[in-house]
């Protein structure tokens, strides 16, 4: 793809890739051939989880920084929407108007991702993972405990979106599109956000943030703003978390969950913002059917060792597989192109 | 000791008053407004026990794991998963030979035997990939965990701790003086108690460990340069293997130790991970000093939150964890 295009600003129909308009048009036609579990459950669930997934990889990828807390966003995300708005619980449910509810429980996420940034800014790749993983499950017991707040060990219930236009948005084809709207609202962003002056300078500070330092680049304000902006997009995926699901408790920010979104972020890929999408259909496909093919009850043992699997042969996950095959489909075919003369000649000056 | 209070006189002093404080509250016999204030001697001292002996179970567990992370730079998320596999083989073997000491044996051999594997199967095979690491052993932990669910179920194991060590004593400290004559002492289990001797007698064997024999000089000296350890010709593999083996055990140990102490079921694993991570992070990676100083404010700020304010107690121990990263990223016997 000619990449200066991209950076005048003007893109024609022939810079998208066909497969991508395959794709986009698989996507907004697949309600109507499946069923409403499949739209449901696998679909719109795929994308809420590969959305999550996303605001990790924001931050992995670009920023160099594996965050385990985005589904504690998410989280906190899911727990202020039952709050402030309405649940079926007799606790709290303080029944603000719900685009005031989305916007405060979104906004309160991403200003919990700034804090995490702040707090784990100053340390660097392994001390990352650890200082995250520490506060998601420190959240976890927290949420557990704290009955006053958080409704302790049975969270909330009847966590509803609202019917607006006249449409009930947790039926399964209108929320199918909501999740597919918004998630590929973040895609495009991510994707844009990637080649913009901010995000260019996140990945070079990634790679070298002394560098970037003396070049006068503030390196901590450019980290926590990328918490921030991951914040953003993993609270608005929980709040369709929480919509999708209609309850949350402290199951639902558990550690096993928070790892199982690194999971998916891992084994889609973490160098392009489609990775973690492709991982949360593969972990989603897996959760369903991986009943037939064993126990359900050892679906952990499944999903880890996939999950070992792909780290200890594909470190750049489903991504790295195919970019790996790739080369080789390609050089088949230009095998093909060049004359046996040629090869020969090439081998004797070789 | 001297240098520190040389450059950090204030701190010093600070230390010194709420150690004081502490020593006074412990063995003095409360006045009557104090009690009105925060309630009955007996809890503060049973509390301030608890603190410290879950803080020797902390250290148990978190010193393997700083001892592996100073020296290879690995992060061995696992950690906890051995705690939980420790334990349960050494209830199993407990149980079946009836020999609580045999039990503790066999899991420290069973769990070192564990660490070496690990060491030798996962992480010298990408050394220097800190990410895929930890990667490889969140995946090993899923599996374990799972698979640990399978054998043992969901059920909650305790173990009988040897006759010996059964009961309580009591200590020669006053819990409060009833009119006229009658002075009653506060009673606290042998069992705990014990626990906070063997973590002790255990901090003390990895100090001489460290600091007193060849191994242990090579291990600091691969902490500082690993490379120049090996161009001396010291098999680097072998030291990093024999410190794995030792990490892993001492977790294993812990295992028994603690589930002992407390109790053994699924997701201790993910407590004991948790409170090794806070504690190394707090304490500085790679001090095994640093780890015990981790273990003791950690362990004291557990018991005492759910002591005295139940609901947030995690959060303080979470406060901890911020104002040191705040403070001094590094930890607080880490090194830059």
């Amino acid at each position: 793809m000619d990449s200066r295009r991209l950076f005048s600003g003007k893109v024609t129909l022939s810079d998208i890739h066909p497969v991508i308009l395959l794709v986009a048009l698989f996507l907004v036609i697949y309600p109507v051939i499946s069923s409403d579990f499949f739209t449901y459950q696998i679909g719109a669930y795929s994308l809420i989880l590969g959305t999550i997934a996303l605001s990790l990889m924001m931050l992995a990828g670009y920023g160099g920084m594996v965050s385990l807390a985005q589904l504690t966003v998410a989280g906190l995300a899911g727990y202020t929407m039952a709050i402030l708005g309405h649940n079926s619980v007799e606790v709290m449910g303080l029944g603000w108007p719900w685009w005031l509810t989305v916007f405060a429980s979104i906004l309160c996420g991403a200003l919990f991702s700034t804090f995490v940034g702040a707090i784990s800014v100053r340390t660097e790749g392994i001390y990352t993972i650890m200082i995250t993983l520490a506060i998601s499950v420190a959240f976890f017991y927290f949420v557990r405990q704290n009955y006053v707040l958080f409704n302790g060990f049975t969270g909330y219930a009847g966590v509803k979106p609202p019917t607006v236009f006249g449409v009930y948005w947790r039926d399964p084809v209108p929320f199918y599109y909501l999740t597919l709207a918004i998630s590929a609202g973040f895609l495009g962003a991510v994707v844009y956000g990637a080649r913009s002056n901010f995000g260019l300078s996140l990945q070079a500070i990634r790679d070298n943030p002394k560098r970037m330092s003396a070049l006068g680049y503030n390196v901590t304000m450019h980290r926590v703003a990328a918490y921030f902006l991951s914040g953003i997009v993993a609270a608005t995926a929980g709040v369709l978390l929480v919509w999708f699901n209609g309850r949350i408790s402290p199951g639902s920010v558990g550690v096993d969950v928070a790892i199982d979104i690194l999971v998916i972020a891992v084994v889609g890929g973490l160098r392009h913002p489609i990775g973690p999408f492709l991982g949360a259909i593969a972990f989603v496909l897996l959760e369903n059917f991986a009943i037939d093919l064993i126990d359900r009850e050892r679906f952990n043992t499944v999903i880890g060792i996939a999950f070992l699997l792909i780290v200890l042969w594909s470190p750049d996950g489903l991504l790295g597989l195919w970019n790996r095959v790739r080369p080789k489909l390609r050089s088949r075919k230009t095998a093909v192109l060049i004359p046996a003369d040629v090869e020969k000649e090439s081998t004797r000056s070789a | 000791m001297k240098r520190f209070i040389e450059r950090h006189t204030f701190w010093s002093i600070v230390i010194l008053l709420a150690v004081s404080v502490f020593l006074w509250m412990i063995f003095a016999v409360w006045p009557e407004w104090l009690i009105e204030a925060i309630g009955r001697k007996k809890t503060f001292v049973n509390t301030f026990l608890n603190g410290l002996t879950l803080a020797g179970l902390y250290f148990l567990v978190a010193s393997g794991f700083t001892l592996v992370f100073g020296l290879m730079r690995n992060v061995n998320l696992a950690h906890g998963s051995m705690y939980l596999l420790g334990a349960y083989i050494g209830y199993e073997v407990a149980d079946t030979t009836g020999s609580w000491f045999f039990g503790l044996a066999v899991s420290f051999v069973a769990i070192a035997l564990c660490g070496l594997l690990m060491q030798v199967l996962v992480f010298r095979r990408m050394e220097g990939d800190d990410l895929r690491q930890t990667l490889v052993t969140i995946g090993i932990s899923i599996i374990a965990a799972d698979l640990m669910l399978a054998i043992w179920t969901g059920t909650t194991y305790q173990f009988e701790a040897p006759d010996w060590l059964f009961g309580a004593t009591t200590l020669p400290i006053i819990s409060v003086i009833k009119n006229p004559e009658t002075t009653i002492y506060i009673k606290y289990p042998i069992y705990r108690l014990a626990v906070l001797l063997v973590a002790v007698a255990v901090g003390i064997g990895l100090w001489l460990f460290l600091n007193r024999t060849k191994i242990g000089m090579m291990v600091r000296a691969g902490v500082d340069d690993r490379e120049m350890l090996s161009a001396l010709g010291i098999n680097v593999q072998l030291v990093f293997a024999v410190v794995f083996a030792i990490g892993a055990g001492l977790a294993g140990f812990a295992g028994v130790v603690g589930g002992t102490a407390l109790s053994i079921a699924p997701g201790e694993d993910v407590r004991y991970l948790l409170a090794s991570l806070v504690v190394v992070i707090v304490g500085g990676l790679g001090s095994v000093s640093g780890a015990a100083i981790g273990a003791v404010l950690v362990g004291l700020a557990e018991q005492f939150g759910l002591a005295y304010f139940p609901t947030y107690g995690v959060v303080l121990t979470f406060l901890i964890m911020v104002f040191v990263l705040a403070v001094r990223p590094q930890g607080i016997m880490g090194r830059e």
